[in-house]
């Protein structure tokens, strides 16, 4: 066999440095991105601030509220976006019988999951906030994440449903089961690990969303009851380390925020991949 | 004759293309009924009009009449669902539910609202014996359905299918995919079924339509072109066409 030329082996080790480098590169940022965040956050983590609130009066610094604001605000989407849009793919798969239809649909949804953030923030606002006079808060928030991942959702039941065999619904049919039946017993059975994926995910999107909320959940640092929340200023995580580090110069307040929201994002990665995982087997 | 499955005229579009041409044919009550013919000759197009499966095909266009026991079931007033029932349906690739072997037989009966444990001990029990597949997973009813052979999937298939106690069981090439042992259990089952329920058999295998059938149709570009007796027709066959398709000059 013939030798590989000093010319192609001097080119293939360049190529070969090049890319490692590009690698090494994008891990080198990532650790240093996830180092320095734990390393100014972590030792700002302290019981007071987590377990208190802020006030001017007192001179304390908290972010409970803002830990209740992210959870709640999350329960009140994902209870609106999970009927609508798991409904919306199941009716688009399973019913529609327009090809056409389905296809604008689809793109529709597709172009609105490109949308930056704060357009829905802007929306939102005009919406729920003004027209509709919800006043800043979970609600107005809320509603607004809803539009914001709803196509998410709705792409991510779809697809999943798409990956039900035909031949389980022709099984079913065949047995003289309803339509309605048939979807529920056998193709979102064989869906659920696709759709909790999505759900997870978009719980996500939710934890790491600031601008959509800006206008629409409101800035407010007091935690409120549960019933007042929804239409009172409520800042969820991210909001409020906009307003820490933006407004009143806490730059330890917002590392150490920042460095829960990290961990939220890593609990809810693990989870979607177990949770995929472990569906998947059954 | 006594038949349960009486055809008058059907025609069947898909679009613009006639897959069916006018179709008559009585099918008789507890006996085998062999479909043969070239593959796109409209043989299990004919068989999924028998329940309605082809109603999920979009574009699909009926005229004429399929009468089962004396009623048309393409008269709008007929409820789907509950014809289905009565006519079962197997198909060429056995399907059985991700679940486990006995929630497969139990889907139906649950279907139409069987709640009670003991009944639907019994029926699953009594349908696994009537596929002679019973000995094979009495011991591993929750056992997930996929763990099976082919073979086994499919006597489970039809193990599902009669646990609804239909009248008709329509088996679309449900052997083609087997392996020869499994196809012979199946061949032995069908003709066993036929003492209780009335069989409508699609298949590719000459021999198998010879084996097992007591009534054989032969179709060709969408016409039905014979039917009768199976041993009539495999020894002397009264159309030249259905004569060259069984000697094998095409196919």
């Amino acid at each position: 066999m013939e030798k590989l030329s000093p010319r192609r082996r001097a080119y293939d080790r360049t190529m070969h440095v090049l890319l490692w480098l590009a690698g090494g590169v994008t891990c080198a940022l990532l650790v240093f991105m996830i180092g320095y965040i734990f390393f100014r956050g972590v030792p700002n983590l302290t019981w007071p601030l987590l377990s208190g609130q802020t006030s001017y009066l007192k001179d304390t610094i908290g972010i409970l509220p803002n830990i209740v604001n992210t959870l709640y605000i999350i329960l009140v989407a994902m209870v609106i976006v999970l009927p609508i849009g798991v409904g919306a793919a199941i009716y688009l798969t399973e019913y529609a019988t327009s090809h056409k239809l389905v296809s604008v649909i689809e793109f529709a949804t597709e172009s609105l999951a490109g949308i930056p953030s704060i357009i829905y923030g802007l929306v939102g606002m005009l919406i729920f906030v003004q027209f509709m006079n919800l006043q800043n808060g979970i609600l107005a928030g809320g509603l607004t994440l809803v539009i914001m991942i709803l196509p998410t959702i709705v792409r991510t039941t779809q697809e999943s449903l798409k990956t039900v065999p035909q031949s389980y619904r022709e099984g079913a049919l065949a047995l003289g089961s309803g339509k309605w039946h048939m979807v529920r017993t056998v193709v979102l059975p064989g869906a659920v690990d696709g759709i909790v994926t999505g759900c997870i995910l978009a719980v996500g999107r939710i934890v790491g969303e600031s601008a959509a909320l800006l206008y629409t959940a409101g800035f407010g640092l007091v935690l409120n009851d549960f019933v007042s929340a929804l239409h009172s200023s409520s800042a969820t995580l991210t909001v409020a380390l906009y307003i820490y580090a933006n407004e009143r110069g806490e730059t330890a307040v917002a590392f150490a925020i920042a460095t829960i929201l990290m961990l939220m994002t890593l609990v809810i990665n693990l989870a979607a991949v177990f949770a995929g995982r472990r569906l998947k087997k059954q | 004759m006594d038949s349960i499955l009486s055809v008058k005229d059907l025609n069947l579009w898909y679009g613009d293309h006639q897959a069916l041409r006018s179709i008559n044919v009585e099918i008789p009550a507890n006996e085998i009924t062999a479909l043969i013919g070239p593959s796109g000759c409209g043989k299990s197009t004919f068989l999924k009009t028998l329940n309605r499966m082809n109603d999920l095909v979009p574009g699909v266009r009926i005229t004429g009449e399929v009468n089962f026991q004396k009623r048309n079931i393409y008269d709008p007033a007929v409820d789907v669902t509950g014809l289905r029932r009565r006519i079962g349906m197997v198909f060429q690739k056995a399907n059985p539910f991700p679940m486990s072997i006995y929630d497969n037989v139990a889907y139906g009966p649950r279907t139409y609202g069987v709640r009670s444990r003991a009944k639907l001990d019994e029926i699953v029990e009594k349908s696994l014996q009537a596929a002679a597949i019973w000995e094979e997973v009495k011991d591993r009813l929750k056992a997930s359905a996929l763990g099976l052979s082919g073979g086994q999937q499919q006597r489970l298939c039809i193990a599902r299918a009669l646990a609804v106690e239909p009248e008709v069981l329509l088996m679309d090439e449900s052997t083609s995919a087997l392996d020869p042992i499994s196809t012979s259990k199946i061949e032995d089952l069908a003709v066993e079924l036929k003492s209780k329920y009335t069989v409508v058999m699609v298949t590719h295998n000459m021999q198998q339509a010879a084996r097992v059938s007591d009534k054989t149709a032969f179709f060709l570009l969408g016409e039905m072109v014979e039917f009768g007796g199976t041993e009539q027709m495999f020894s002397a066959p009264t159309d030249k066409r259905t004569e060259d398709y069984i000697t094998g000059r095409f196919g």
